[in-house]
């Protein structure tokens, strides 16, 4: 199968939907695709979790390993975020340490993570000035339906919240669950024409000039944003994402408890 | 006879899977071992006069001289345009294959990167080169309606035996509709008529192997646009 | 393979200390066409291994100067994801990884029908979600079925299972501890219908006849495995065949 190209008939059609206020499949512009939590499914990591929104799965597992702090932090745990689009995902996606599109996302859902102060860092000490726990979060695309940014970051966020600091493992005390302390929840938007969408499948992204990534935390609070793409975003625009994103976290966060 | 093949009729097979042992000639996708027919894809058992082989329930184009298909322009060059056939090889569209006269270097200005064109395969050589034109009659550039894509197993029962099947989908949703071999089809027509031509190649899709499929179409269309079920002539 | 232990891993019944004896193998699961956007996908479980394959393919061979103008190439690529193992493993492609992929390319590419896609490739991509050892026999499992899955012309679908020894007893589908400490490993990995041997490996220490046992046992469990894969392709077809009413 060649990788199929975005032919001027689809991206016509597509426009004209969205021109109408719908979307190929249905969906209202605002409207978020079905999403799907799982946790705990791989015993090896110390925590983990499969996201679904539509078709678009992401993995993510944590793993939590004792280590030396930051000279400049001493008595703080690490928290790493790493990401991969695996090849399997879609057929555009070549095999090959992570490339840029793949760092941006690592580095878009760690923003979040730690500007939000979701992991109480500072219950990670193990040794003051010696050693703390490192926690890896490792990030994989599964399948790739668009809007890899906010099923990356939920897959994160549900890892996290399902992680056991592994203590009995090093000798280093009991098991206790890796202190969190909120649920940061991003909300991703695609410019196409002058019109603004919510959670982008992979077609509208293709055919988007922009893109505006607004992570809050439960108090509706803005942590992290990022624009991506060659096009721009008016005032007016941002204002509705910001609305948008914190009404949407709502709703994402009573689907995951 | 009877009892050695009472098999069941549509019975799905893997690769590997032995087809006959009684002395039948291999069919499509099968081989033969050790005097046993074996299936080489997934899919359903088929006999055909006295052969045996398995219709594929998924796999890709391979395009054939001859076969009408749709394709999509994903590369200019000076003398020519790379088209994307749905197939696991590249299409160079020459210009000395398209009804107009373009100099050296002016390609862009006829065809654009994402135009959709309806071309013929001129040839296939035995390392699968390929070569395409758009010279003959109804070869063209399209605009306009929507293209849909099917796996191409199911590009005949779209066709129907004697093409009654896409004959009964153009007079009853009043769209032009053409069917691509390699699995693309371009519908034209009005929104709501194309919207529901759409839903009925998915239905034939995903109901490929099931008998009674062009009742149950022509029922469907007929519930979703019934004023043009008056226009309908029978085959 | 040749760590130390004082756990008893075969105790004087016979019996392994996850319940087995000697000549069972860990429960499989398999279910073929979990993913949507590659051509064909598997996933597999055999006891703890979590383990996903997908196809691409037949399609352009990339990079150019690997195709071939007479048949397909098979480009596997075998991958553990970082918390599949205790200590987290580095991301990317280790030594391991790739002697892996090479070998699983090369058992895939005796039964695939390559000459009739000549200049393309068929692209195999096997993640590891989780370990317990025989992780490459699990993906060459998954792999089989995805290709079949893909629609992909093959003259059978290839089973893997390893077997080894341990406490020197010759063992079926030896598991982490097993391997870890035990003294053999083989995995292997056949075409059901000729008995063929696609992949073979040893490690460790085995007399003839020890060998022979475990090459036994394993031809053995192949078929049970491969009953199990046309099973999942079945299920995974019939499932879309039920959507319609003969």
């Amino acid at each position: 199968m060649s990788v199929e190209m975005m032919s001027e008939i689809k991206r016509d059609h597509m426009m004209k939907l969205i021109e109408a206020g719908t979307r190929e499949d249905g969906r209202g512009l605002a409207d978020v695709r079905k999403i799907e939590v799982e946790t705990g499914l791989i015993e090896s990591a110390d925590g983990s979790a499969k996201v679904k929104i539509g078709k678009t799965v992401v993995m993510a597992g944590v793993k939590i390993i004792p280590g030396t702090p930051f000279p400049d932090t001493p008595n703080i745990g690490v928290l790493t975020t790493g990401a991969e689009l695996i090849p399997m995902a879609h057929p555009s996606f070549e095999s090959g340490p992570p490339g840029e599109d793949a760092i941006e996302l690592a580095r878009v859902v760690d923003r979040g993570i730690r500007e939000s102060g979701m992991v109480d860092v500072e219950a990670l000490c193990i040794v003051p000035g010696e050693e703390v726990w490192m926690c890896f979060v490792d990030i994989y695309a599964i399948n790739h339906d668009g809007n890899l940014f906010d099923a990356a970051n939920l897959a994160a966020v549900c890892a996290l919240k399902d992680a056991t600091i592994p203590g009995e493992q090093y000798g280093k005390g009991e098991n206790k669950p890796l202190p969190i302390t909120c649920t940061p929840i991003s909300i991703t938007e695609a410019k196409i024409g002058n019109h603004l969408i919510v959670d982008p499948n992979f077609d509208e992204e293709q055919i988007s000039s922009a893109r505006l990534t607004v992570t809050t935390d439960d108090n509706g609070n803005f942590r992290a944003m990022q624009k991506g793409g060659r096009g721009s975003i008016t005032l007016d625009e941002l204002s509705q994402c910001l609305d948008r994103a914190v009404e949407k976290g709502i709703e994402i966060r009573k689907i995951i408890g | 006879m009877e009892r050695r093949n009472a098999r069941p009729t549509r019975e799905i097979v893997v690769p590997g899977d032995v087809l006959d042992e009684t002395g039948m000639k291999p069919g499509e996708n099968a081989y033969v071992q050790d005097g046993k027919v074996r299936a080489s894809v997934t899919g359903v058992r088929n006999v055909f006069q006295n052969t045996v082989g398995v219709i594929p329930l998924k796999g890709c184009y391979m395009p054939k001289s001859g076969d009408t298909v749709i394709g999509v322009i994903n590369d200019i060059g000076p003398s020519n345009w790379m088209v994307d056939i749905n197939a696991p090889y590249p299409a160079p569209l020459h210009v000395s294959e398209v009804p107009w006269k373009v100099e050296f270097g002016d390609t862009s200005k006829y065809l654009g990167i994402g135009n959709v064109v309806i071309i013929k395969i001129l040839s296939v050589d035995e390392s699968r080169k390929i070569q395409v034109t758009m010279k003959d009659s109804g070869l063209r550039r399209i605009t306009g309606g929507r293209v849909v894509t099917i796996p191409c197993s199911k590009v005949s029962r779209v066709i129907g035996k004697s093409g009654t099947m896409i004959s009964m989908l153009k007079n009853m949703t009043d769209c032009r509709i053409t069917v691509g071999q390699n699995g693309r089809i371009w519908i034209d027509g009005d929104d709501e008529n194309c919207d529901v031509a759409a839903e009925a190649i998915a239905m034939i899709e995903s109901k490929a192997q099931s008998g009674n499929l062009t009742d149950a179409v022509k029922d469907f269309i007929g519930s979703r646009l019934p004023q043009n079920e008056y226009g309908y002539q029978e085959e | 393979m040749s760590g130390h232990t004082d756990m008893v891993l075969v105790d004087e019944n016979g019996m392994r200390i996850d319940g087995r004896t000697a000549e069972q193998h860990r429960p499989i699961k398999i279910e073929a066409g979990v993913l949507d956007n590659a051509d064909g996908s598997a996933y597999v479980e055999i006891g703890k291994n979590k383990v996903l394959a997908a196809v691409y393919g037949p399609r352009e061979c990339h990079p150019r100067h690997l195709q071939d103008p007479t048949k397909a190439i098979v480009q596997c690529k075998y991958n553990m994801e970082t918390y599949s193992v205790s200590d987290r493993k580095r991301p990317g492609p280790d030594r391991r990884s790739i002697e892996i992929s090479k070998i699983i390319s090369e058992a895939l590419e005796k039964v695939v029908l390559t000459e009739l896609y000549p200049r393309a490739s068929i692209d195999v991509y096997i993640e590891i979600l989780q370990a317990n050892a025989g992780t490459r026999c699990a993906g060459l499992t998954a792999a089989s079925v995805a290709l079949a899955d893909a629609g992909i012309p093959m003259r059978d679908i290839v089973p893997a299972i390893a077997a080894g020894k341990a406490d020197g007893h010759v063992l079926l589908d030896l598991n982490k501890e097993e391997d870890n400490y035990g003294q053999a490993d083989v995995p292997i990995a056949i075409v059901p219908s000729t008995d063929e041997i696609v992949l073979l490996q040893m490690d460790g220490n085995m007399t003839r006849e020890e060998f022979d046992h475990a090459i036994d046992l394993a031809v053995n469990a192949c078929h049970e495995v491969y009953d199990l894969q046309r099973d999942a392709l079945k299920r995974r077809y019939s499932a879309k065949k039920g959507e319609v009413s003969e």
